[in-house]
């Protein structure tokens, strides 16, 4: 059973290299019938694995760990780094995520991307964005952890920058990967920390390292607010949430894949796979507890004011993204899982059906000119409604099984009324605010410009996942998956029934005021007040950041772009050729001029010899 | 034997190039293959000495050959191989064969002498990396300067002149201070031990006060990073570069540069211990700012080739911070930076040289969308971008982490200040990769080769390129062989220094006992693990 962990991420990155050498070899460029297979095959046959191992290894025994040491990666001095691979619970929920939302996505772009010429280039990148997402969650130390997390980085950017020739999608590209590079430089730096304190970055070691007693404190506190860098930077969570929304610009499955579903919750997997770390620091778990309110919160009111859906949906994901850190930050570690798990399935279906609607629409984004769809696609309709239902945590939906875990955790916490619960009922209310506004503008109410012409674009490789993923979605709250073995028993939940009363109430009453506001008395157009404006900006991070950072960073490169130590050396160069003139006219070929030099030196070497 | 050989072949392939000029068209570069191919098949025999297992009483040294040149002043013929001196060695070979093979036709006139200062320059750096006579080092460290001149001053492009003087100045007058400091070395040596010799192993024991050798590690130390370069000194890079021909920037990025790092692990450490661990954090300084600056730098440039230029000095920075980090993490992942930025640059030098070979020019503001023109290209080009802002999974990324790993176990401020090169070497590379194969196709590129056919990568350049690719996918993930080999040679110099650097859990715990006593023991010995 061990030796077949390595054939999971392998089938993805076999795909992917296939993709990529088969014209070489043919000397022309494969059919679609063929990328598709190599393309969804391998993380169906990746999938089936998963399941095999879960049923066979995991299923019904919570304490499983299955590990795997391909090879020695780096050995020098006490630094000793293998290829190896460690699954538990954790990993396995996050492997099902992966290869089985994985390969519905990817079912549904073989549908979705038809007609791309570049087909072939963007099934070999999603099949390496899989093959580096499995490592990222099988690895067993740190820094194959990092080779993972940067591996998905750059699929990440090469998949939003997909349509090159738009210079935008490029810049939206380069946003992203550089915007996560700043939190992966603070990994980084976490890791050399770890290494000099621990001696090693092997993960269950750091784990038992870190739980003897003694241990210093004050550093483990430094290297797990590095960590929680690195997170926040992947999981686009305050203060770097800037590039997600614009990370939209690449083709909606992607969307869905890596910036719903898998790689922006990588963060929240890597602060629950190194969890016992953060126990030990009041300070890291108040800081990640804080950085998901304050980002649920931001997010959740900018995606009230968004009028693309694309970026609505996006809006919203950091905000539940917001809710896994809230959850993590208050120890409710298979709270952030399982909520992370629902997310994965109601997001995911969510973006699909969005990417059919757009399709349908001819590639129109704006909610604004859609309206009084669901008569055109009813599927359509269908998926988006349940998502939404999961997406504002409606009653007996899967979403509201996670989230309210979450907020009777943040209750617990700290035994009654406490900013991180009231920021995480307000939150709840904001959802179901925003998801409904976009259900009504989109499906529901007056037909917009672009209503008219939609035409069904589903095909059946569309509809299936989509089908799949809405069952998931309704029902996936019924999964709890058994995290026992890795995080240990957690708060027992014995709460008065009105804190659970009030969970349900705020998405019934969000849902009320998006009726109110969005479908009863809908409002004219695009018109924002002032707040809603400065929430449609992303309260003006881009804003700040292009002043704070990228507007003085360029104006030095460009004011040093000669290189201002070059000119010292110009300078000198200078110097020297005009000493060279000054003493070259000296030698005029003029005999009076020799002489009278001669006699002046003469008297002026006399005087000095008398002054002597 | 086999050492001579090599220079030898190598000296003789150049001038027999040079002879052959009039009557052999094109037969020049035919010369230079066999001689190269010759060579590197002489390196591999040494092949079986990197595998075997090497214990700590086993001599450091491979082979050696050891004959009398000027007895009178105690100077010798004296090559030696070693691990580090193998590693090199064959990255010289090989960027030697890759910067031919990739410009196969590019050279139309005077052909055979192009050859011959070719072969010459990469015979004058065989013999530095193998020299272990100071003298005779630094007979080859001047043997490798003037072909080189006359590569960028002869084949370069408009500014050639102004380029090849300012590089010779630089490299002349740094090679001077050295000069003087392996002068004065062995003349303190002669007064001490009333022996006078140049020979590296006996001046190792050199008997010196710490005012003296604080001055001559300086001398060393200036001479070798003005050739790394390190900043201040390293405005001549850029415009050797821009100017130098395609395969002159090869040579240059990937060996050349290599030679001043080499010459600090071998020599500057060894040498002068004490003095070196004394000015470690002024050097580790330098490697930081020199990573930071020179990313800086080149994400203000719109040449390509300056952008490449400045990207060697801020990756040549790791190197710096790594062998003065003085410990074996660190200096075995600036090993790796060595040979994985050799090859990395190398191959967007060529790139870069094919590029401009097909659409003549570089300049970015003029580039832009050549992604559907030339896909093999972009692609290839877009890996080696990677490459160079430190994937991991390629061979560059190992090499930046164990410095910083490393450095880090020295001083953490400076570490972190490198880090953030990280974060440069993204800036840099996605925008050249933004700005040249992404977006609209650029009109003025329409304009300006009007008429032309504009034809990919040939199947030579695509099999020399993709090697490369396959080189640096090896050394991100089985890296292990390069630091088995080079490992007796950072022993060695590890064991000069008197505190030991490597901290491992127990050599800390004897310095601060209580605060750490935790740590986990996974390894016993800090320093002896490196066995397969």
């Amino acid at each position: 059973m061990n030796g077949m962990l390595a054939w999971i991420p392998l089938l993805p990155l076999l795909g992917f290299l296939a993709l990529v050498t088969i014209p070489i070899f043919t000397q022309r460029e494969p059919s679609q019938k063929l990328v598709g297979a190599i393309g969804v095959g391998s993380i169906g046959i990746s999938a089936i694995l998963v399941a095999t191992i879960a049923i066979t290894v995991f299923l019904g025994r919570a304490e499983s760990v299955l590990t795997l040491s391909v090879w020695q990666w780096i050995h020098v001095a006490n630094l000793q780094i293998g290829f190896s691979f460690y699954v538990d619970w954790l990993t396995l929920v996050m492997l099902m995520i992966i290869t089985g939302v994985g390969f519905l996505i990817h079912l549904y772009s073989a549908g979705y991307m038809h007609d791309d010429p570049d087909f072939r280039r963007y099934f070999a990148y999603l099949n390496l964005f899989i093959c580096a997402m499995l490592i990222l969650v099988m690895a067993d130390n740190l820094v194959l952890l990092y080779l993972g997390w940067e591996g998905v980085g750059l699929c990440s950017y090469l998949l939003i920058g997909f349509w090159y020739k738009e210079s935008k999608n490029g810049a939206a590209a380069q946003k992203a990967f550089i915007v996560t590079r700043i939190g992966d430089t603070a990994m980084a730096i976490g890791l050399f920390l770890l290494f000099y304190e621990f001696s090693t970055l092997n993960i269950p070691q750091l784990i038992s390292a870190a739980s003897a007693p003694g241990v210093n404190v004050e550093i483990v506190t430094i290297a797990t607010l590095l960590l929680l860098g690195g997170a926040v930077g992947k999981s686009a969570q305050f203060p770097l949430q800037t590039w997600l929304p614009d990370a939209m610009a690449g083709p909606t499955p992607v969307s869905a894949l890596i910036h719903a579903a898998t790689m922006v919750t990588a963060g929240v997997y890597l602060i629950a796979r190194m969890h016992p770390l953060y126990l030990l620091s009041e300070t890291a778990m108040t800081a990640v507890a804080v950085v998901g309110a304050l980002t649920l919160l931001i997010s959740g009111f900018s995606a009230i004011a968004q009028s693309d859906i694309k970026r609505v949906l996006a809006y919203s994901t950091i905000s539940q993204i917001g809710y896994m850190f809230l959850a993590l930050g208050v120890g409710a570690w298979s709270g952030a899982i399982f909520h992370l798990m629902t997310h994965a399935f109601f997001k995911a279906l969510l973006f699909l059906s969005a990417g059919s609607v757009i399709l349908s629409v001819h590639h129109e984004q704006n909610i604004f000119a859609m309206g009084g769809l669901y008569r055109r696609i009813p599927f359509t309709f269908v998926c988006f409604t349940i998502g939404c239902a999961c997406l504002a945590a409606l009653p007996f939906t899967s979403g509201f099984y996670s989230k309210d875990h979450i907020l009777l955790s943040a209750w617990e916490y700290h035994q009654g009324v406490n900013a991180l619960w009231i920021a995480g009922l307000l939150g709840a209310l904001v959802t179901g605010i925003y998801s409904f506004r976009v259900l009504f503008l989109t499906f529901l109410g007056s037909e917009g410009n672009a209503s008219s012409h939609c035409k069904d674009a589903n095909t059946s490789v569309m509809t299936i996942p989509l089908g799949i993923l809405a069952i998931l979605a309704l029902f996936g709250g019924l999964l709890a998956p058994p995290l026992r073995g890795v995080f240990g028993v957690e708060i027992d939940e014995d709460h008065s029934r009105w804190i659970e009363a009030i969970a349900i109430a705020m998405p019934l009453i969000g849902l009320f005021i998006a009726w109110k506001m969005y479908l009863y008395e809908k409002e004219a157009g695009e018109k924002r007040s002032l707040i809603m404006q400065f929430w449609f900006k992303g309260w003006g991070f881009d804003w700040l950041y292009d002043r704070l950072l990228v507007r003085p960073f360029r104006a030095i490169t460009n004011l040093n772009h000669n290189d201002i130590i070059d000119s010292i050396y110009k300078g000198i160069a200078a110097l020297s050729t005009q000493l060279n003139n000054a003493l070259s006219s000296s030698q005029n070929g003029q005999i009076r001029w020799y002489l009278a030099t001669f006699v002046v030196g003469a008297i002026l070497f006399l005087a000095l010899l008398v002054a002597l | 034997m086999t050492l001579l050989a090599i220079i030898i072949i190598l000296f003789a392939g150049g001038i027999l190039a040079w002879l052959s000029e009039r009557h052999l068209h094109k037969g020049g570069r035919w010369i230079s293959l066999a001689s190269l191919i010759i060579s590197t098949i002489l390196i591999s025999s040494y092949w079986p000495q990197a595998t075997s297992v090497s214990t700590a009483e086993s001599s450091q040294w491979w082979d050696t050959l050891l004959t009398s040149w000027i007895p009178r002043f105690g100077i010798s013929f004296h090559l030696s191989i070693d691990g580090l001196s193998f590693l090199m060695l064959l990255l010289t070979m090989g960027m030697g064969i890759f910067g031919l093979v990739m410009t196969w036709n590019d050279i139309s006139f005077r052909r055979g002498f192009f050859h011959f200062n070719y072969l010459w320059t990469l015979a004058g750096i065989v013999g530095v990396f193998t020299a272990m006579d100071l003298f005779l080092f630094f007979f080859f460290w001047e043997v490798m300067l003037i072909p080189m001149l006359l590569l960028i001053a002869v084949w370069g492009y408009d500014r050639r002149i102004y380029a090849a003087i300012k590089f010779f100045i630089f490299t002349q007058a740094s090679s001077l201070l050295m000069l003087i400091a392996i002068v004065a070395l062995a003349f303190i040596h002669y007064r001490n031990s009333g022996q006078l010799t140049f020979n590296y192993n006996d001046l190792l024991g050199a008997q010196l006060s710490a005012n003296a050798a604080y001055w001559l590690m300086l001398g060393f130390f200036i001479a070798f990073i003005v050739k790394l370069p390190a900043l201040p000194f390293h405005t001549w890079l850029p415009d050797a570069h821009t100017q130098a021909p395609t395969a002159g920037s090869i040579l240059l990025a990937a060996i050349l540069l290599k030679t001043g790092a080499y010459g600090l692990l071998r020599f500057t450490l060894p040498l002068f211990p004490e003095s070196s661990e004394a000015f470690a954090p002024v050097a580790m300084t330098i490697g930081a700012i020199s990573i930071v600056y020179g990313a800086t730098l080149a994400f203000a440039q719109s040449d390509m080739k300056r952008l490449v230029a400045y990207s060697s000095v801020s990756h040549m920075g790791f190197v710096l911070l790594g062998l003065y980090a003085l410990n074996t993490i660190a200096i075995q992942g600036a090993v790796m930076q060595m040979i994985a930025h050799g090859i990395s640059t190398a191959a967007l030098f060529a790139l870069v040289g094919a590029l401009q070979h097909r659409l003549h020019t570089r300049d970015m503001a003029e580039l832009g969308g050549v992604w559907p023109l030339l896909p093999k290209l972009s692609a290839i080009a877009l890996f080696f971008a990677i490459a160079s802002l430190g994937l991991p999974g390629l061979g560059n990324f190992i090499a930046e982490f164990l410095v910083l790993v490393g450095s880090f176990q020295t001083n953490h401020w400076i570490t972190v200040v490198a880090a953030i090169g990280l974060i440069g070497a993204a800036l840099y590379a996605l925008l050249m990769v933004q700005r040249v194969f992404f977006g609209k196709f650029n009109k003025k590129l329409e304009r300006s080769n009007k008429g032309h056919t504009i034809s990919d990568l040939s199947i030579r350049e695509t099999c020399a390129l993709l090697s490369l690719a396959v080189l640096l996918v090896i050394f991100g993930l089985k890296p292990q062989a390069i630091f088995d080999i080079a490992q007796p040679t950072v022993l060695k110099s590890m064991q000069r220094f008197t505190v030991a650097h490597d901290v491992g859990p127990g050599s800390r715990e004897a310095s601060s006992s209580n605060t750490k006593s935790l740590s986990p023991p996974p390894v016993k010995d800090p320093i002896a693990g490196t066995s397969p």
